[in-house]
């Protein structure tokens, strides 16, 4: 073969290259795929990022082909489900803590796919991590149960002793002790992230232990049906839970992924797309509430509202020293707030007050 | 009436096609179903991607054999167990157990190179595995406690304690104080047998491990004496064989099996610990012992068919955007057709005009 031959079969085909990768970022959509812990079913976590999914879709319409999967388990499989997914999309969201390492790993066998993990710590080039503030959630139902329980017991359903559970109860109980010196707070923790069973289990256990407002950090709607078969209050969690618990939601905090999921999607269709590391809040509208229940007096509805707009003005954080560590040790000093790193993010112990003991 | 009359002989071909017999049932229920929910030219694909795709695929097939590779290891240690009438139905808490030792002895060595420390690891696995399972077989052996429950009590146990583990001495000093150890360093983690797959030497040591159980049962004293304590125990006490010894032996065998299955997992495809290590391998090994008839070779093909339903699966799941239920109603299909075609094998249906 001559070499000018040689050369214009290179031209030729560095050509083609060139117009198969204009065209591409013309003309097909965006292949987006996401990753679920639960059940989409499950009316709580999994639930409010598939809202998201179809948020987005409806935004980008064409733009974008969506898959999901659902009930993947934090466990080796997750990492055949993502590369799975990594050999057929352009960006693929891992909507679990667990799904960490294997995204990690996946995304390093995959350069040229976007990953975006939910509630992790570690990035890469191609990595994102986004999370959400769902502690100023708790600071607000935090404020109400404070107000509304009257054996002065809130009833706590934790999944794992994780940071992100941790602040909750923190930040829940510190709001819930601002207006009510006399509340105590029950935890109990089962250990998984759905299964209503376990949770109903949970629910009844502290309601036995004199809990008459219940809070949960787990996926499931069966801590508030228990809530409103027995007559007490409860709070949605990750979605609006109101049709399982018409009297017993006084409100609830929802996962609004809408808009970040658009965005992310949109920017790998622009070409814009870079690794970042979300955090966001009430401020930037990725926690949200259900409509407050009429059966809270004015006072308490008017309180939460007041609350409400402060976190989204950035006037308040719900950690603001003074503040103990459970055991006596000072933390946070008068009118001091957290940095992200390390005390939001690596938090792995109770404030003062609380008397449930921590576990480990 | 139906009534079932014991077959006088039982059909040898039979026996041997019946697992075959279960698979086409199955697979022609599967298609029945799948015509009624899906457009009629899906059927077809979805078929194929849900049981050929995983044999095909180059990046699916080494996952079917990394799925296989702990239910074959622990299937055949509870065929040893089951064969002798001893249940032991916690295989999944010895497993766990046996990753944490596994895991832990890694951890203690982090970043200490050296061959000798995946033996080691494999050695503690075992050893953790079998003193798991000799909880129960102490029990059983001193106060002829039913090891049904206790192995089954125990897996609960054994999860809680490696949350606990996890959040205590094993927790990764640098993981933001989530409830995961370190990533193994090298010298701890399975050597890989296919480049750019996640496929590890313990699905070797899986299919010799079959070999020798086959030749075990076949020529070893232990396999005839736990075959007949199983088929015919007051036989089993004539001729001198020591009851507990059997249910020791076999609890030991099982349980360390399961162990050795949980340090695979760790060092394989998990790569750390973490709370997903247990993920039901030893519950669904009991079905692959069951459809291999607890041959050791036929729970080669039978943990390769689980594990198929679990990566066709997931597979339709990705493409086709079927629930996550398709694995567990294949899973279950294919056990119910099995013992049909058992129990037709076994007996004749006989109607009866008369009433009873």
């Amino acid at each position: 073969m001559s070499i000018s031959r040689f050369s214009s079969i290179l031209k030729l085909s560095f050509l083609s290259v060139v117009l198969a990768f204009t065209s591409n970022v013309s003309a097909d959509p965006v292949k987006a795929a996401f990753v679920y812990i639960g059940p989409t079913g499950d009316h709580g976590w999994t639930f409010a990022h598939d809202e998201g999914v179809k948020y987005a879709k409806e935004k980008l319409g064409d733009d974008v082909i969506m898959t999901t999967i659902e009930n993947v388990a934090e466990n080796s499989d997750s990492e055949r489900v993502i590369t799975s997914l990594a050999r057929k999309n352009d960006i693929v969201f891992t909507t679990s803590f667990g799904y960490m390492n294997p995204t990690v790993k996946v995304a390093k066998r995959y350069p040229d796919v976007k990953f975006e993990h939910a509630t992790g710590y570690m990035l890469e080039d191609n990595l994102s991590v986004y999370s959400a503030r769902f502690y100023e959630g708790r600071h607000v139902i935090g404020k109400i149960a404070g107000r509304m329980t009257k054996s002065n017991v809130i009833g706590y359903i934790a999944s794992f002793p994780i940071p992100e559970v941790i602040r909750g109860i923190n930040s829940a109980f510190l709001a819930a002790k601002s207006v009510n010196p006399d509340v105590q707070i029950k935890v109990v923790w089962v250990y998984t992230w759905y299964d209503p069973g376990k949770e109903a289990d949970a629910a009844n256990a502290l309601i036995a232990q004199g809990a008459d407002v219940l809070m949960q950090h787990t996926d499931s709607t069966a801590a508030m049906s228990v809530a409103e078969e027995k007559g007490i209050y409860a709070f949605g969690q990750a979605s609006n839970m109101r049709e399982w618990g018409p009297n017993a939601q006084l409100t609830g905090i929802i996962n609004d992924w809408g808009p970040y999921y658009a965005d992310r999607i949109a920017a790998v269709r622009d070409g814009t797309w870079t690794s970042s590391d979300t955090f966001a809040g009430v401020q930037q509208g990725m926690v949200k509430f259900a409509p407050m229940n009429n059966n809270m007096p004015t006072e308490v509805k008017n309180e939460a509202m007041q609350t409400i707009i402060d976190l989204s003005m950035g006037k308040v954080h719900p950690f603001t020293g003074p503040i103990n560590k459970q055991d006596g040790s000072p933390w946070l000093a008068e009118g001091e707030t957290p940095p992200n790193f390390p005390d939001l993010l690596t938090m792995d112990f109770y404030v003062e007050g609380i008397d449930s003991k921590y576990p480990n | 009436m139906i009534k079932l009359i014991p077959r006088v002989e039982n059909s040898k071909a039979m026996i041997l096609l019946s697992p075959l017999l279960a698979l086409t049932l199955t697979a022609v229920s599967a298609l029945i179903i799948f015509i009624f929910i899906l457009d009629d030219i899906k059927v077809s694909s979805v078929f194929f991607t849900l049981f050929v795709l995983p044999l095909t695929d180059s990046y699916l097939f080494p996952e079917l054999l990394v799925k296989a590779a702990p239910l074959m290891i622990i299937g055949l240690g509870l065929s040893i167990g089951f064969r002798a009438g001893i249940w032991n139905i916690g295989a999944e808490g010895q497993y766990v157990i046996g990753g944490i030792a596994g895991g832990a002895v890694g951890l203690y060595f982090y970043n200490v190179e050296g061959f000798w420390l995946l033996p080691l690891m494999a050695l503690a696995s075992i050893i953790g595995g079998m003193l798991y399972a000799s909880i129960a077989a102490f029990l059983r052996i001193r106060y002829q406690v039913n090891e049904i429950l206790v192995t089954l009590m125990l897996t609960y146990v054994a999860v809680l304690f490696l949350s606990a583990m996890l959040q205590g001495p094993l927790r990764n000093p640098a993981g933001f104080n989530f409830p995961e150890s370190r990533i193994f360093h090298d010298s701890a983690m399975l050597p890989i047998i296919w480049e750019g797959t996640r496929l590890h030497i313990g699905f070797i040591l899986a299919i010799i491990l079959s070999l020798v159980a086959w030749f075990g049962i076949k020529k070893h004293m232990f396999g005839m004496q736990i075959k007949i304590t199983g088929s015919a125990p007051r036989a089993a006490k004539f001729a001198g064989f020591n009851d507990n010894k059997t249910v020791l032996y076999s609890l030991l065998i099982s349980g360390g099996l399961a162990g050795l299955a949980g340090f695979f997992e760790a060092s394989g495809p998990a790569g750390q610990l973490t709370p997903g290590l247990p993920q039901f391998y030893g519950f669904t090994a009991i079905i692959v012992a069951f459809l291999a008839r607890l041959h050791p070779i036929g729970i080669v093909f039978s943990s390769l068919l689980i594990a198929l339903s679990y990566v066709g699966g997931e597979e339709v799941q990705i493409e086709y955007n079927l629930p996550s239920s398709i694995t567990q109603i294949f899973q279950g299909m294919l056990l119910f057709y099995f013992l049909a075609c058992d129990i037709l094998i076994k007996y004749k249906v006989v109607l009866n005009k008369t009433k009873d």
